[in-house]
Protein backbone atom coordinates (compact mmCIF):
# COMPACT_ATOMS: atom_id res chain seq x y z
CA UNK A 1 0.00 0.00 0.00
CA UNK A 2 1.38 3.63 -0.87
CA UNK A 3 0.82 5.69 1.76
CA UNK A 4 2.52 9.12 -0.22
CA UNK A 5 0.48 10.94 -2.27
CA UNK A 6 1.23 10.30 -5.70
CA UNK A 7 2.43 13.79 -6.88
CA UNK A 8 5.65 15.00 -6.78
CA UNK A 9 5.65 18.85 -5.83
CA UNK A 10 8.10 21.62 -6.84
CA UNK A 11 8.21 23.86 -3.61
CA UNK A 12 10.53 25.97 -1.33
CA UNK A 13 11.79 24.16 1.83
CA UNK A 14 9.52 26.74 3.53
CA UNK A 15 6.43 25.57 2.08
CA UNK A 16 7.30 22.20 2.62
CA UNK A 17 7.26 22.69 6.36
CA UNK A 18 4.64 25.01 6.34
CA UNK A 19 2.65 21.90 4.25
CA UNK A 20 3.39 19.25 6.99
CA UNK A 21 2.72 21.95 9.89
CA UNK A 22 -0.80 21.94 7.96
CA UNK A 23 -1.36 18.79 7.75
CA UNK A 24 -0.30 17.67 11.57
CA UNK A 25 -3.07 20.92 12.38
CA UNK A 26 -1.46 21.45 15.90
CA UNK A 27 -3.75 23.29 18.44
CA UNK A 28 -1.41 26.39 18.75
CA UNK A 29 1.20 28.74 16.66
CA UNK A 30 2.83 31.02 18.11
CA UNK A 31 5.47 32.60 15.65
CA UNK A 32 6.67 35.85 15.01
CA UNK A 33 8.34 36.40 11.30
CA UNK A 34 12.30 36.86 10.29
CA UNK A 35 14.21 36.35 7.16
CA UNK A 36 14.18 33.42 5.97
CA UNK A 37 11.79 31.56 7.93
CA UNK A 38 8.91 34.33 7.01
CA UNK A 39 7.11 32.30 4.88
CA UNK A 40 6.61 29.63 6.96
CA UNK A 41 4.19 31.10 9.37
CA UNK A 42 3.01 33.40 6.73
CA UNK A 43 2.06 30.58 4.90
CA UNK A 44 0.46 28.64 7.64
CA UNK A 45 -1.33 32.19 8.95
CA UNK A 46 -2.52 32.09 5.27
CA UNK A 47 -4.09 28.36 6.02
CA UNK A 48 -5.94 29.37 9.57
CA UNK A 49 -7.34 32.93 7.79
CA UNK A 50 -8.86 30.32 5.32
CA UNK A 51 -9.99 28.02 7.59
CA UNK A 52 -7.64 25.32 6.14
CA UNK A 53 -6.72 24.36 9.76
CA UNK A 54 -8.07 24.63 13.15
CA UNK A 55 -5.13 25.41 14.84
CA UNK A 56 -4.94 28.89 16.90
CA UNK A 57 -2.75 31.14 15.69
CA UNK A 58 -0.85 33.69 18.15
CA UNK A 59 0.66 36.67 16.98
CA UNK A 60 3.19 38.30 18.91
CA UNK A 61 5.72 41.53 19.66
CA UNK A 62 8.40 39.44 19.68
CA UNK A 63 10.75 36.18 19.57
CA UNK A 64 10.66 36.41 22.94
CA UNK A 65 6.73 36.00 23.54
CA UNK A 66 6.35 33.85 20.71
CA UNK A 67 8.29 30.96 22.69
CA UNK A 68 6.93 32.40 25.85
CA UNK A 69 3.26 31.97 24.14
CA UNK A 70 4.37 28.51 23.32
CA UNK A 71 5.36 27.32 26.80
CA UNK A 72 1.91 28.46 28.18
CA UNK A 73 0.22 26.93 25.00
CA UNK A 74 2.43 23.72 25.74
CA UNK A 75 1.57 23.82 29.60
CA UNK A 76 -1.75 24.01 29.28
CA UNK A 77 -1.60 20.48 27.14
CA UNK A 78 -1.99 21.90 23.78
CA UNK A 79 0.43 20.72 20.61
CA UNK A 80 2.41 23.88 20.03
CA UNK A 81 4.54 25.04 16.71
CA UNK A 82 6.76 27.78 16.05
CA UNK A 83 9.21 28.97 13.62
CA UNK A 84 12.65 31.15 14.06
CA UNK A 85 15.56 32.18 12.50
CA UNK A 86 19.08 34.00 13.80
CA UNK A 87 18.03 36.99 15.71
CA UNK A 88 14.58 36.05 16.17
CA UNK A 89 15.95 32.51 17.97
CA UNK A 90 18.85 34.75 19.93
CA UNK A 91 16.25 37.51 21.15
CA UNK A 92 14.15 33.47 22.42
CA UNK A 93 17.19 32.65 24.57
CA UNK A 94 15.74 33.08 27.91
CA UNK A 95 12.62 31.08 27.48
CA UNK A 96 13.95 28.72 25.18
CA UNK A 97 15.99 27.39 27.93
CA UNK A 98 12.44 27.27 29.96
CA UNK A 99 10.85 25.15 27.49
CA UNK A 100 13.00 22.47 27.45
CA UNK A 101 13.64 22.46 32.04
CA UNK A 102 9.73 22.44 32.16
CA UNK A 103 9.96 19.15 29.61
CA UNK A 104 7.53 20.76 27.45
CA UNK A 105 7.63 19.32 23.78
CA UNK A 106 7.41 22.11 21.66
CA UNK A 107 8.38 21.76 17.87
CA UNK A 108 10.53 24.24 16.47
CA UNK A 109 11.30 24.89 12.69
CA UNK A 110 14.80 26.63 12.59
CA UNK A 111 15.87 28.34 9.60
CA UNK A 112 19.52 28.46 9.73
CA UNK A 113 20.87 31.92 9.02
CA UNK A 114 23.93 34.06 10.68
CA UNK A 115 24.36 35.87 14.09
CA UNK A 116 25.23 39.26 13.75
CA UNK A 117 27.49 41.36 12.81
CA UNK A 118 28.33 42.67 10.33
CA UNK A 119 24.10 42.43 9.97
CA UNK A 120 23.97 39.21 7.74
CA UNK A 121 20.48 37.71 6.41
CA UNK A 122 22.44 34.39 5.23
CA UNK A 123 23.13 31.01 5.96
CA UNK A 124 25.24 29.70 8.48
CA UNK A 125 24.52 27.40 11.19
CA UNK A 126 25.53 30.15 14.14
CA UNK A 127 22.05 30.56 15.09
CA UNK A 128 21.08 26.81 15.56
CA UNK A 129 24.51 25.86 17.35
CA UNK A 130 24.34 28.06 19.87
CA UNK A 131 21.27 26.57 21.27
CA UNK A 132 23.08 23.15 21.27
CA UNK A 133 23.34 23.08 24.91
CA UNK A 134 19.65 24.35 25.62
CA UNK A 135 18.31 20.91 26.07
CA UNK A 136 15.89 21.19 22.68
CA UNK A 137 16.72 17.87 20.38
CA UNK A 138 17.92 19.18 17.38
CA UNK A 139 17.53 17.51 13.57
CA UNK A 140 19.20 18.96 11.22
CA UNK A 141 18.29 18.49 7.57
CA UNK A 142 19.64 18.67 4.42
CA UNK A 143 16.87 19.68 1.70
CA UNK A 144 13.01 20.09 1.78
CA UNK A 145 11.85 16.41 1.60
CA UNK A 146 13.91 15.58 4.87
CA UNK A 147 12.61 19.31 6.44
CA UNK A 148 9.39 18.02 5.98
CA UNK A 149 9.59 14.28 6.66
CA UNK A 150 11.13 15.98 9.89
CA UNK A 151 8.37 18.10 10.55
CA UNK A 152 6.04 15.05 10.59
CA UNK A 153 8.29 12.79 12.92
CA UNK A 154 8.64 15.67 15.43
CA UNK A 155 5.53 15.15 17.72
CA UNK A 156 6.11 11.39 18.79
CA UNK A 157 10.04 12.03 19.19
CA UNK A 158 9.38 15.08 21.52
CA UNK A 159 6.05 13.41 23.44
CA UNK A 160 7.28 10.15 24.56
CA UNK A 161 6.91 9.30 27.85
CA UNK A 162 10.28 8.45 27.76
CA UNK A 163 11.88 11.98 26.20
CA UNK A 164 9.07 14.88 27.14
CA UNK A 165 11.75 17.59 25.21
CA UNK A 166 11.12 20.19 22.78
CA UNK A 167 12.60 19.46 19.56
CA UNK A 168 14.16 21.87 16.65
CA UNK A 169 14.43 21.41 13.14
CA UNK A 170 16.79 22.77 11.14
CA UNK A 171 17.69 23.53 7.13
CA UNK A 172 19.79 26.04 5.24
CA UNK A 173 18.52 29.15 4.90
CA UNK A 174 17.73 30.16 1.38
CA UNK A 175 19.41 27.58 -0.23
CA UNK A 176 16.87 25.15 1.13
CA UNK A 177 14.21 27.67 2.46
CA UNK A 178 13.86 29.80 -0.74
CA UNK A 179 15.25 27.44 -3.09
CA UNK A 180 12.42 24.95 -4.72
CA UNK A 181 13.14 21.61 -4.77
CA UNK A 182 11.60 18.50 -5.58
CA UNK A 183 8.60 16.91 -2.22
CA UNK A 184 6.77 13.87 -2.13
CA UNK A 185 4.08 14.47 0.28
CA UNK A 186 2.77 12.25 2.59
CA UNK A 187 -1.53 11.85 2.47
CA UNK A 188 -3.12 14.05 5.15
CA UNK A 189 -4.00 10.70 6.63
CA UNK A 190 -0.58 9.04 7.19
CA UNK A 191 0.97 12.67 8.79
CA UNK A 192 -2.14 12.37 11.24
CA UNK A 193 -2.14 9.08 12.19
CA UNK A 194 1.38 9.08 12.15
CA UNK A 195 1.79 11.81 14.34
CA UNK A 196 -1.19 10.22 16.46
CA UNK A 197 -2.60 11.35 19.65
CA UNK A 198 -1.07 13.46 22.15
CA UNK A 199 -0.26 11.14 25.57
CA UNK A 200 -2.33 12.70 27.85
CA UNK A 201 0.50 13.76 30.86
CA UNK A 202 -0.40 16.91 33.90
CA UNK A 203 -1.41 19.47 32.35
CA UNK A 204 -3.22 23.33 33.93
CA UNK A 205 -6.13 22.45 32.59
CA UNK A 206 -7.60 20.03 34.15
CA UNK A 207 -9.56 21.26 36.78
CA UNK A 208 -9.57 18.50 38.80
CA UNK A 209 -5.91 18.03 39.04
CA UNK A 210 -4.60 21.70 39.55
CA UNK A 211 -0.92 21.46 39.10
CA UNK A 212 1.94 24.26 40.02
CA UNK A 213 3.98 24.72 36.70
CA UNK A 214 7.44 26.50 37.02
CA UNK A 215 7.66 27.07 40.66
CA UNK A 216 11.20 28.73 42.12
CA UNK A 217 13.82 25.70 43.44
CA UNK A 218 14.35 27.81 46.87
CA UNK A 219 18.26 28.20 48.07
CA UNK A 220 18.63 24.62 48.43
CA UNK A 221 16.68 22.69 46.51
CA UNK A 222 16.97 20.29 43.30
CA UNK A 223 17.79 22.57 40.15
CA UNK A 224 20.89 19.93 40.05
CA UNK A 225 18.64 16.94 40.00
CA UNK A 226 16.49 18.61 37.39
CA UNK A 227 19.35 19.32 35.01
CA UNK A 228 20.32 15.47 35.68
CA UNK A 229 17.35 14.46 34.46
CA UNK A 230 16.87 16.37 31.21
CA UNK A 231 19.93 14.85 30.30
CA UNK A 232 18.85 11.63 30.77
CA UNK A 233 15.98 12.21 28.93
CA UNK A 234 17.99 13.21 26.25
CA UNK A 235 20.42 10.24 26.56
CA UNK A 236 16.62 7.83 26.03
CA UNK A 237 15.63 9.85 23.54
CA UNK A 238 18.62 9.01 20.96
CA UNK A 239 17.19 5.45 20.27
CA UNK A 240 13.35 6.73 20.13
CA UNK A 241 14.23 8.76 17.68
CA UNK A 242 16.01 6.11 15.38
CA UNK A 243 12.97 4.22 16.06
CA UNK A 244 10.95 6.87 14.84
CA UNK A 245 12.68 6.84 11.90
CA UNK A 246 12.37 3.49 11.06
CA UNK A 247 8.37 3.82 11.81
CA UNK A 248 8.59 6.37 9.49
CA UNK A 249 10.13 4.59 7.13
CA UNK A 250 7.52 1.92 6.83
CA UNK A 251 5.12 4.35 5.52
CA UNK A 252 6.96 6.41 3.67
CA UNK A 253 9.86 4.62 1.87
CA UNK A 254 12.37 6.87 3.15
CA UNK A 255 15.08 5.21 6.08
CA UNK A 256 16.94 8.02 8.03
CA UNK A 257 19.58 6.96 10.54
CA UNK A 258 21.20 9.63 13.19
CA UNK A 259 23.82 9.84 10.48
CA UNK A 260 23.61 9.02 6.87
CA UNK A 261 26.40 7.17 5.01
CA UNK A 262 27.50 7.80 1.58
CA UNK A 263 30.39 5.40 0.45
CA UNK A 264 31.50 4.64 3.89
CA UNK A 265 32.01 0.99 3.32
CA UNK A 266 35.13 1.27 2.15
CA UNK A 267 36.47 4.87 2.47
CA UNK A 268 40.27 5.80 3.08
CA UNK A 269 39.13 9.59 3.85
CA UNK A 270 35.81 10.73 4.81
CA UNK A 271 34.24 14.58 5.37
CA UNK A 272 31.36 14.87 8.00
CA UNK A 273 28.55 17.27 7.70
CA UNK A 274 25.84 19.15 8.54
CA UNK A 275 22.95 20.21 5.94
CA UNK A 276 22.55 21.12 2.51
CA UNK A 277 26.64 21.18 1.81
CA UNK A 278 25.91 16.77 2.12
CA UNK A 279 24.72 17.37 -1.42
CA UNK A 280 27.17 19.09 -2.89
CA UNK A 281 29.83 16.86 -1.29
CA UNK A 282 28.17 13.69 -2.44
CA UNK A 283 27.48 14.91 -6.27
CA UNK A 284 32.00 15.02 -5.78
CA UNK A 285 32.94 11.77 -4.23
CA UNK A 286 32.19 9.98 -7.77
CA UNK A 287 34.81 12.62 -9.59
CA UNK A 288 37.41 11.35 -6.53
CA UNK A 289 36.54 7.71 -6.75
CA UNK A 290 37.07 7.82 -10.54
CA UNK A 291 40.34 8.97 -9.68
CA UNK A 292 41.15 6.48 -7.21
CA UNK A 293 40.69 8.43 -4.18
CA UNK A 294 38.33 6.28 -1.74
CA UNK A 295 35.97 8.82 -0.56
CA UNK A 296 32.78 8.72 1.84
CA UNK A 297 30.55 11.18 3.64
CA UNK A 298 28.98 11.27 6.95
CA UNK A 299 26.17 13.90 7.14
CA UNK A 300 24.71 14.37 10.62
CA UNK A 301 21.19 14.42 10.97
CA UNK A 302 20.62 14.40 15.38
CA UNK A 303 23.21 16.40 16.74
CA UNK A 304 21.16 16.33 19.79
CA UNK A 305 21.36 13.79 21.75
CA UNK A 306 24.55 13.33 19.69
CA UNK A 307 25.19 9.87 18.61
CA UNK A 308 28.49 9.24 19.69
CA UNK A 309 28.96 5.35 18.91
CA UNK A 310 28.06 5.53 15.81
CA UNK A 311 30.16 8.20 14.61
CA UNK A 312 33.06 6.83 16.31
CA UNK A 313 31.66 3.11 14.59
CA UNK A 314 31.77 4.61 10.88
CA UNK A 315 35.02 6.81 11.54
CA UNK A 316 36.57 3.67 12.82
CA UNK A 317 38.76 2.63 9.48
CA UNK A 318 39.35 5.88 7.86
CA UNK A 319 42.48 7.16 7.96
CA UNK A 320 41.70 10.82 7.66
CA UNK A 321 38.77 12.79 8.51
CA UNK A 322 37.57 16.34 7.58
CA UNK A 323 34.78 17.59 9.91
CA UNK A 324 33.10 20.84 7.92
CA UNK A 325 31.48 23.29 10.56
CA UNK A 326 29.53 25.92 8.83
CA UNK A 327 29.50 27.84 12.60
CA UNK A 328 32.56 28.71 14.23
CA UNK A 329 33.22 28.55 17.95
CA UNK A 330 35.36 31.85 18.61
CA UNK A 331 38.73 31.10 20.95
CA UNK A 332 37.34 27.45 21.23
CA UNK A 333 39.64 24.28 19.45
CA UNK A 334 37.56 24.20 16.68
CA UNK A 335 33.61 24.81 15.40
CA UNK A 336 30.95 22.56 17.42
CA UNK A 337 31.11 19.66 15.23
CA UNK A 338 34.62 19.26 14.99
CA UNK A 339 34.50 19.23 19.16
CA UNK A 340 31.75 16.73 19.07
CA UNK A 341 33.54 14.37 16.58
CA UNK A 342 36.70 14.80 18.34
CA UNK A 343 35.28 13.52 21.55
CA UNK A 344 33.37 10.85 19.91
CA UNK A 345 36.44 9.20 18.25
CA UNK A 346 38.47 9.71 21.79
CA UNK A 347 36.35 8.51 23.97
CA UNK A 348 35.75 5.16 21.80
CA UNK A 349 39.67 4.87 21.34
CA UNK A 350 39.26 5.32 17.38
CA UNK A 351 42.91 6.82 16.52
CA UNK A 352 42.38 8.88 12.58
CA UNK A 353 43.92 12.34 11.47
CA UNK A 354 41.79 15.15 12.26
CA UNK A 355 41.00 18.45 10.68
CA UNK A 356 38.53 21.13 10.47
CA UNK A 357 36.85 23.21 7.80
CA UNK A 358 35.07 26.45 8.34
CA UNK A 359 32.90 26.95 5.51
CA UNK A 360 29.76 28.90 4.70
CA UNK A 361 29.83 31.76 7.27
CA UNK A 362 27.08 34.61 6.20
CA UNK A 363 26.39 31.98 3.33
CA UNK A 364 29.55 32.18 1.39
CA UNK A 365 28.99 29.54 -0.75
CA UNK A 366 30.77 25.85 -1.01
CA UNK A 367 31.96 25.28 -4.44
CA UNK A 368 32.31 21.35 -5.52
CA UNK A 369 36.12 22.76 -6.07
CA UNK A 370 36.15 23.29 -2.69
CA UNK A 371 35.18 19.84 -1.29
CA UNK A 372 37.46 18.26 -3.89
CA UNK A 373 40.39 20.54 -2.08
CA UNK A 374 39.75 19.34 1.26
CA UNK A 375 39.52 15.71 0.34
CA UNK A 376 42.89 15.82 -1.71
CA UNK A 377 44.14 17.11 1.17
CA UNK A 378 42.75 14.20 3.29
CA UNK A 379 44.18 11.71 0.62
CA UNK A 380 47.82 12.95 0.66
CA UNK A 381 47.49 12.54 4.89
CA UNK A 382 46.04 9.02 4.46
CA UNK A 383 49.39 8.63 2.43
CA UNK A 384 51.04 9.42 5.23
CA UNK A 385 50.69 13.58 5.08
CA UNK A 386 50.38 16.01 7.69
CA UNK A 387 46.78 17.91 8.33
CA UNK A 388 46.76 21.33 9.70
CA UNK A 389 46.03 21.75 13.25
CA UNK A 390 44.34 24.86 13.02
CA UNK A 391 41.23 25.93 10.72
CA UNK A 392 41.24 25.41 7.37
CA UNK A 393 38.79 28.29 5.88
CA UNK A 394 36.92 26.96 2.33
CA UNK A 395 36.56 29.76 -0.19
CA UNK A 396 38.09 32.28 1.98
CA UNK A 397 38.82 36.27 -0.27
CA UNK A 398 42.31 37.08 0.28
CA UNK A 399 45.24 35.03 1.67
CA UNK B 1 -1.06 18.63 51.37
CA UNK B 2 -1.72 15.45 49.32
CA UNK B 3 2.01 14.87 47.51
CA UNK B 4 4.44 13.44 49.83
CA UNK B 5 7.39 15.15 50.30
CA UNK B 6 8.41 13.77 53.49
CA UNK B 7 12.03 12.05 51.91
CA UNK B 8 12.59 14.94 49.57
CA UNK B 9 15.62 15.83 51.03
CA UNK B 10 16.83 12.27 49.33
CA UNK B 11 15.30 12.06 46.01
CA UNK B 12 17.56 11.57 43.15
CA UNK B 13 16.82 12.95 39.62
CA UNK B 14 14.39 10.05 38.71
CA UNK B 15 12.55 10.76 42.05
CA UNK B 16 10.95 14.21 41.12
CA UNK B 17 8.30 14.93 38.52
CA UNK B 18 9.41 16.33 35.07
CA UNK B 19 9.68 19.83 34.55
CA UNK B 20 9.63 20.43 38.45
CA UNK B 21 6.05 20.52 38.22
CA UNK B 22 4.15 20.12 41.94
CA UNK B 23 1.71 17.65 41.23
CA UNK B 24 -0.58 19.64 43.63
CA UNK B 25 -2.03 23.59 44.25
CA UNK B 26 -2.55 25.79 46.89
CA UNK B 27 1.16 24.58 48.37
CA UNK B 28 2.44 28.33 49.28
CA UNK B 29 1.00 27.97 52.21
CA UNK B 30 4.15 25.33 53.41
CA UNK B 31 6.38 27.89 52.43
CA UNK B 32 7.09 30.22 55.66
CA UNK B 33 8.08 33.50 54.27
CA UNK B 34 7.85 35.36 57.16
CA UNK B 35 11.35 35.08 58.05
CA UNK B 36 11.84 37.73 55.21
CA UNK B 37 10.52 40.16 57.81
CA UNK B 38 12.63 43.75 59.06
CA UNK B 39 9.33 45.39 60.32
CA UNK B 40 5.86 44.14 61.73
CA UNK B 41 2.90 45.76 61.01
CA UNK B 42 0.65 46.68 63.70
CA UNK B 43 -3.12 47.67 63.97
CA UNK B 44 -4.69 50.18 66.27
CA UNK B 45 -8.17 48.90 66.20
CA UNK B 46 -9.67 51.95 67.59
CA UNK B 47 -8.53 53.83 64.49
CA UNK B 48 -9.31 50.72 62.22
CA UNK B 49 -12.84 51.49 59.77
CA UNK B 50 -12.78 48.39 58.88
CA UNK B 51 -12.60 49.33 55.38
CA UNK B 52 -10.59 46.21 54.29
CA UNK B 53 -8.24 48.05 51.65
CA UNK B 54 -5.33 45.87 53.65
CA UNK B 55 -6.82 42.78 53.26
CA UNK B 56 -7.30 43.38 49.24
CA UNK B 57 -4.20 45.35 49.10
CA UNK B 58 -2.06 42.57 50.62
CA UNK B 59 0.43 40.51 47.73
CA UNK B 60 0.65 37.62 50.41
CA UNK B 61 -3.00 37.15 51.55
CA UNK B 62 -1.47 37.22 54.90
CA UNK B 63 -4.29 39.87 56.55
CA UNK B 64 -6.70 37.77 57.96
CA UNK B 65 -10.24 38.04 58.88
CA UNK B 66 -12.64 37.17 61.02
CA UNK B 67 -17.02 37.54 60.35
CA UNK B 68 -15.59 39.80 57.14
CA UNK B 69 -13.23 42.10 59.48
CA UNK B 70 -9.69 42.35 59.96
CA UNK B 71 -8.68 40.54 62.88
CA UNK B 72 -4.99 39.64 62.71
CA UNK B 73 -1.48 39.16 60.25
CA UNK B 74 -0.33 35.80 59.18
CA UNK B 75 3.01 36.44 60.55
CA UNK B 76 4.00 32.99 58.92
CA UNK B 77 3.88 34.42 55.65
CA UNK B 78 3.76 38.54 55.98
CA UNK B 79 6.89 40.16 54.76
CA UNK B 80 6.85 43.29 55.80
CA UNK B 81 6.57 45.04 52.71
CA UNK B 82 3.97 47.62 54.30
CA UNK B 83 1.75 48.34 51.76
CA UNK B 84 -1.09 47.58 53.93
CA UNK B 85 0.15 50.50 56.16
CA UNK B 86 1.12 52.82 53.00
CA UNK B 87 -2.91 51.62 51.39
CA UNK B 88 -4.43 52.55 54.70
CA UNK B 89 -6.58 55.53 54.42
CA UNK B 90 -6.97 56.66 58.14
CA UNK B 91 -3.03 55.31 59.13
CA UNK B 92 -4.66 52.53 61.76
CA UNK B 93 -1.61 50.11 60.34
CA UNK B 94 1.95 51.01 61.45
CA UNK B 95 5.43 49.30 60.51
CA UNK B 96 7.79 48.68 63.69
CA UNK B 97 11.23 46.89 63.30
CA UNK B 98 11.08 43.30 64.29
CA UNK B 99 13.95 43.99 66.82
CA UNK B 100 11.82 45.86 69.15
CA UNK B 101 9.55 42.47 69.32
CA UNK B 102 12.38 39.93 69.93
CA UNK B 103 13.27 42.83 73.04
CA UNK B 104 9.89 42.50 74.34
CA UNK B 105 10.29 38.91 74.49
CA UNK B 106 12.99 38.54 76.41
Amino acid sequence: MSTTTEKLLAVTGNQAVAMAMKQLDPDVVAAYPITPQTDVVQTFSQYVADGVVKAEFVTVESEHSAMSACIGSAAAGARTMTATSSAGFALMWEVVYVAASLRLPIIMTTVNRALSGPINIHCDHSDSMGGRDSGWIQIYNEDAQEAYDATVMSFPIAEHADVRLPLMNMYDGFIISGAIGPLRPLSDETVKAFAGEQPVVRTLLKPDEPITVGPFDGLHGWYFEHKIAQNRAMEAALPIIQDTYDRFAEVSGRQYHHLMQYDMEDADVAIVVIGSAAGTARTVIKTLRDEGIKAGLIKIRTFRPFPTEEMARALSGVKAVAVLDRADSFGAQGGPLYLEVLAALYQKGVHTKTVNCIYGLGGRDLYPRNIEDVYRMLADAANGGDLPHSRVYLNMKGE
Amino acid sequence: MKWDISDIKDWGPGRHEPGAVIPEAGNAIAYKTGGWRTNRPVRDDEKCTQCLFCFFFCPDASVLLADGKVADFDLDHCKGCAICATECPVDAITMHPESEFRRKAE
